[in-house]
This record gives structure tokens, C-alpha cells and sequence, in this order.
């Protein structure tokens, strides 16, 4: 159900009082995480105060382009993702699983290494994130062997949803299903107005939030800019996926000429799947010490477009970046499907914007669907 | 030759070549880990730390800096027929260093042009690395290799075995640590994109593009980041000098550059 069409347990938070959401955060013991401007981007930051958050800021993203504009209306919220999504909070780019070492006879004995989150609040999460949450929960946290160190941080997780009116040039949320309205998911969800937030709990501990907040009746004339504002989103985005089965299409295509094409361009440097929020592939390693007695067994975030990703028995079974770039394609668009239900792209568009050479999803999808016939 | 089983300390070796000293100095600053490593390994010569044994017999030595001069020469298949197992570390021993860039182009000017009085200077027309002239068992790459890598190669090596290299572009640890990229916030020319990490992508951290002194990375492709900088309104003899640094003569690299100057004299600038 589209919550946006309901006024029910719907209420208004005045802007000058968005503070006390904040603090509220804070007294129920939640470190406050939220966007805030960084090295010219939106950035996931430590968020005390609402000085904080990027005002009348608004982002231009194209491929392999992004640039911030300041100096625009009252609003915190004007603007579509940063390269960051919600997975560094959830699983790290870098982390000790376990450790193991040699006691004095030679015998080997293994730790694991969890820790202990703190409760972790963040404000501002998107509808194309809340959908990758998603994924990254069956992934991790489904199946008989559940991730504890994702499971820890994801117990502790709090969730400030924000309705996206902004969606940038590279967004597609609309196409792959995912947004731009906050449906669920969320433990508060606002949408913003120039006066205030329309804001509602989707969980017990956000109501618990909610009923601390100096909050009043939303009227008709919020609820119909808020519509309005979602319908422009909607209306706004150019790019999209191509309709039809394309797990069958790109494993169909598996020899199309256009997979040569893109590995002209494409550099195999992985910044795709390190801003994609759903992508989770890591390595693992071993770091022993000098003297050899202990070692230290972490993961970190790899790509398929890493040498070592498809390195076997001796040889990477996917020597150049035309097959990894295939790979990451008939996965993300295609065996992801078989694997977790639903697509694996849920169209935040940052794999456009912030691949270094321009090198646009929907495009080479598109390509693929069309040279071959099927759309 | 783990120390545990033979009770003997295996013998090292630091030797230097044509190089700034920074990467010996890896070994310098490792602190109280240096001592560490003394306790493991019997330091036969390193002149930068004190022991001087150029020519004595070791079961593993590491090479900074190029080879320069016919003297260099004769001391690299030296150390070859002496060393167990060589470990050449640094830009310079690994693709030449800096003043590769002699390379390309006419040594004996370039010495007329620096030197007042450049008959005193004995020196080849080239900078290359040690593989160029001697088996090297182990490459570091880097300006300088950072301590990890390092100690790394000596744990492998005490171990029996190879150390693990990453080959990954900088693009990934750029992003492992959250920085935002500088090419798309930016514009601005970086080289990580065709650059294998091992600097923490250090210089995108402080939002400067990448230098490129861990060398070129596996699977990359030079031409089309090449074309991406020419879009961001970079001259070639810019984008050639983005190729040409410190690691100018990785044939990658120096193939990049020649490409380049190629196409740019086809279109008859």
C-alpha cells in the first residue's frame, strides 16, 4: 500500500522543531548518522544538529558526473543520493572475522571476532536504499548460516526514511520498483515540505519516537503538495530498465557483440559495485603476524571485477573485463532473480554517476535487449 | 629456513641502486617491529642502518633503486650469484623510478644541460629495473612499499611461500575507505582507475588525484581513461604526463604515453 495515500497516523513536524527528532534519537541512547556535505558530496556523517544537514543544497549527476549546488530554498532534503548507501553501517569495507594462534606445543586454536555495535540511528535513508536493505537482509541474514556480524549491526539499526522529490538524471527507482516513496521498511518516514515534515512511525520504536515530537494534524493541502512533489519524481526520471525476462535475455546473449563493445570502455576498477547497495561480494584473507604465531583472518569488499574474484585452482576463470563486466551484469540483472526473488538493481542510479568513464547501466541492458531482438 | 626448526637466523640483505633511499627508509621506520624482525632475521648488510657486507653470502636480499651505470651492473649479477632470493622493491627497482624519464630522451644533453662539468659523470643512457638484467624472485611495487607489504613478503618468505599481492586498482581501496571519487565530484585527473593499490589510496583520502606509484594494475585499460581525461579538457602532452611518472618506463604505462603521442602527431599538432 502507498502509506502516502493514507492521512491516518500521518502527523506534521514543523521545521523548527526537527531538532527534537534528533535529540529524541539521542535519548533513546541511538548515535545519529545523516547526511551532510563532505569533500563536495552527500555524505553519511555524524549528525548532531540540524546546522548540520545540507540546506538548499541540490546535486547534478550524470555519468561519471556529480557536482553539488548550494544556496537554494529552506530545505534539508533536495537532493538525490551521495555514493554512499546504508551497507558500509551493515557490513563494513573491512573487518577481522576471526584470528587464530599457535600456543607453545603448536597447537592451533580460533576466536571469532565480534563486536558489539552500538544502537545506530540514520536519517535520510532513500526508498532505493530501504529496497537494498532488503536484499542485503535475505542475503545475509537468510539461509542456514546467517552473517552474526551483520546480524549484530542490523539488531541495532534505526531507520529515518525520507521521501525522495529529487531524484537525479542516472535515477530509475521508478522502473526498477523501488521508489521514490518510502512504503516500508522504515521505523519513521517523512516526506518534506517547505514548512515542515509529514512524518509517521512504521514500527513500535518509532512510534515510541514519534509520541515524544511536538507534532500536529497534517492537513489536505500537505498531503497534495507532498502527491504532487512524488508525482514530479515519478514523472521526472528518463532512465529505466528494459521490461521482460532478463535473467532469460542476457543469458541468451551471452556472445552479443556489445559485451566487447563496453569492454572498450569500461576500466574493471570496481567502483560500480563498491557504490551499489546491494552488491556484497568480499574477499577474505589472511594477515599473520611477523613472528608467525598469530594470524588474522578479515574480509574485505572485493568486486567481480577484481582478478581475484575468479581466481581458482591456479587461474582467474575471468582473465578481462568483458567477462567481468558480464558477469556483474547477468548477476545483478539476471541469476540475482534465481537467487533472492527479485532483481538485484533497485535503480539508485549510482553506478552511472559515479563510474569514472560514464559507462551507463540502462544503456548497455538496453543494448543488449534491443541488438538481440527482444524489445 | 623458518628459524624455529634450524635454530640458525636466516642472513638478509639491503642493498641500494640509483633511488631516493625512501624505500629503505620502510624498513627504518618500522619502529620497534625492525627489532622484531632483527630477532628473526640476521641483518649481514644494510648500510642506511649501520652493517656494511656488500659482498657476503644471504639467503634473501632486497634491491632499492634502478640500474644506471656499468658499475650498477656489475654489482646487480653480483648480489645475483651471492643472494638466495631477491627482492626487488620500489618503483625504481621494479619499472626504473623517476629518472627513467631519461628514457625517452637524449641522457647526454640532459647531463650537459644539469651538470657544469659533465665528463665526470659515468652513467648509461638508461634507467631499468632489476629484472632487466638479473632473475628477481619477488617484486614490491610502490614509491615507496609501504611496511605491510613488506613485512609481508619477508613472513611469506620465512613461511616458504609467496605473499599474497593484491593487483586491484586504487578505485577499491578509495572506496573501502570512503572517500569521495575526484574524478566524478572533481574533474580532476586521477590515475587510480589503471593504478594497483597498496597506498591506502592516499592521495584521494586528501582529495588529490592519484599519482600512480604503485605502478600499473592488472586488466587495465589505459586508453580509455586516456579518452575520459581528454574530455575533461586535457591537453595530450597533460594527459601523457599523467602516464610518465614515477613508474613512466612499466611498458603498460609506456606504452599508455607512446600511444598517445602517436595519435596526437596523426592529427598533425
Amino acid at each position: 500500500m502507498d502509506r502516502t495515500l493514507q492521512s491516518q497516523d500521518r502527523y506534521f513536524l514543523p521545521r523548527q522543531s526537527f531538532q527534537s527528532l534528533i535529540d529524541q534519537l539521542a535519548l533513546q541512547g541511538f548515535s545519529c548518522v545523516g547526511p551532510t556535505m563532505w569533500d563536495g558530496a552527500i555524505i553519511f556523517d555524524r549528525l548532531d544538529t540540524v546546522s548540520q544537514l545540507p540546506q538548499g543544497v541540490s546535486d547534478r549527476q550524470a555519468p561519471g558526473y556529480y557536482r553539488l549546488e548550494s544556496g537554494g530554498d529552506s530545505r534539508w532534503f533536495s537532493w538525490a543520493n551521495g555514493p554512499q548507501a546504508l551497507k558500509p553501517y551493515l557490513f563494513p569495507s573491512r573487518e577481522v572475522l576471526w584470528e587464530g594462534t599457535v600456543d607453545e606445543n603448536g597447537g592451533l586454536s580460533f576466536k571469532e571476532r565480534l563486536t558489539e555495535p552500538e544502537p545506530l540511528a540514520v536519517l535520510g535513508v532513500r526508498a532505493c536504499d530501504l529496497a537494498a536493505l532488503a536484499i542485503h537482509d535475505a542475503h545475509f541474514l537468510k539461509g542456514p548460516s546467517p552473517d552474526a556480524h551483520y546480524a549484530r549491526r542490523r539488531e541495532q539499526l534505526f531507520i529515518v526514511a525520507v521521501d525522495c522529490s529529487h531524484p537525479a538524471s542516472t535515477c530509475f527507482c521508478v522502473s526498477t520498483g523501488d521508489g521514490p516513496a518510502a512504503t516500508r521498511g522504515y521505523d519513521i518516514a517523512l516526506a518534506e515540505l517547505d514548512e515542515g515534515f509529514i512524518i509517521d512511525a512504521g514500527s513500535d520504536r518509532g512510534k515510541l519516537i514519534l509520541d515524544q515530537l511536538p507534532l500536529s494534524e497534517v492537513n489536505e493541502e500537505q498531503l497534495d503538495q507532498t502527491r504532487s512533489e512524488l508525482d514530479a519524481a515519478i514523472a521526472g526520471q528518463t532512465r529505466a530498465l528494459p521490461e521482460g525476462p532478463l535473467n532469460r535475455i542476457l543469458f541468451d546473449n551471452l556472445d552479443h557483440p556489445r559485451w566487447d563493445d563496453v569492454a572498450q570502455r569500461c576500466l574493471a576498477c570496481g567502483n560500480c559495485t563498491s557504490v551499489c547497495p546491494t552488491c556484497f561480494c568480499a574477499s577474505e584473507n589472511e594477515v599473520p603476524s611477523l613472528d608467525g604465531l598469530s594470524s588474522e583472518h578479515s574480509r574485505e569488499w572485493s568486486s567481480c571485477f577484481t582478478q581475484g574474484h575468479s581466481y581458482i585452482s591456479g587461474h582467474a576463470i575471468r582473465p578481462d573485463t568483458r567477462t567481468r563486466y558480464r558477469q556483474w551484469l547477468t548477476h545483478k540483472l539476471g541469476s540475482w532473480i534465481d537467487q533472492y526473488g527479485r532483481s538485484g538493481c533497485v535503480g539508485c542510479g549510482r553506478c552511472i554517476a559515479w563510474c569514472p568513464v560514464g559507462i551507463d547501466l540502462t544503456e548497455e541492458v538496453g543494448a543488449i535487449c534491443r541488438e538481440s531482438g527482444d524489445e | 629456513m623458518e628459524t624455529s626448526r634450524s635454530g640458525i637466523k636466516p642472513r638478509m640483505a639491503v642493498h641500494k641502486f640509483a633511488s631516493c633511499d625512501g624505500c629503505q627508509l620502510t624498513f627504518l621506520n618500522m619502529g620497534e617491529t625492525l627489532l622484531q624482525l632483527a630477532d628473526m632475521v640476521e641483518l649481514v648488510h644494510f648500510a642506511e642502518a649501520g652493517p656494511v657486507a656488500p659482498d657476503a653470502k644471504v639467503d634473501i636480499a632486497f634491491i632499492e633503486g634502478s640500474v644506471t651505470t656499468e658499475h650498477d651492473l656489475e654489482r646487480i649479477r653480483q648480489i645475483r650469484s651471492h643472494s638466495g632470493f631477491i627482492v626487488a622493491f620500489g618503483a625504481c627497482a621494479t619499472a626504473g623510478g623517476v629518472q627513467a624519464l631519461r628514457n625517452f630522451s637524449d641522457a647526454r644533453e640532459w647531463l650537459s644541460e644539469v651538470y657544469a662539468t659533465p665528463e665526470y659523470i659515468d652513467s648509461l643512457a638508461t634507467s631499468t629495473p632489476m629484472s632487466d638484467h638479473v632473475k628477481v624472485d619477488l617484486e614490491i611495487w610502490g614509491c615507496p612499499p609501504n611496511r605491510d607489504q613488506v613485512l609481508g613478503a619477508i613472513r611469506a618468505w620465512l613461511y616458504g611461500t609467496l605473499p599474497e599481492q593484491s593487483q586491484d586498482k586504487v578505485c577499491m581501496e578509495c572506496k573501502r575507505q570512503h572517500a569521495v571519487c575526484v574524478l566524478v565530484a572533481k574533474g580532476m585527473p586521477c590515475m587510480g582507475p589503471v593504478t594497483q593499490t597498496g597506498c591506502g589510496a592516499l592521495c584521494p583520502c586528501f582529495g588529490r588525484g592519484c599519482y600512480s606509484c604503485y605502478g600499473p594494475a592488472e586488466a587495465l585499460n589505459s586508453a580509455s581513461l586516456a579518452g575520459w581525461f581528454e574530455g575533461l579538457g586535457l591537453l595530450p602532452e597533460e594527459i601523457t604526463r599523467q602516464f610518465r611518472h614515477v613508474n613512466n618506463s612499466a611498458p603498460e604505462f609506456r606504452d599508455a604515453a607512446s600511444n598517445i603521442i602517436a595519435t596526437d602527431a596523426g592529427h598533425g599538432r
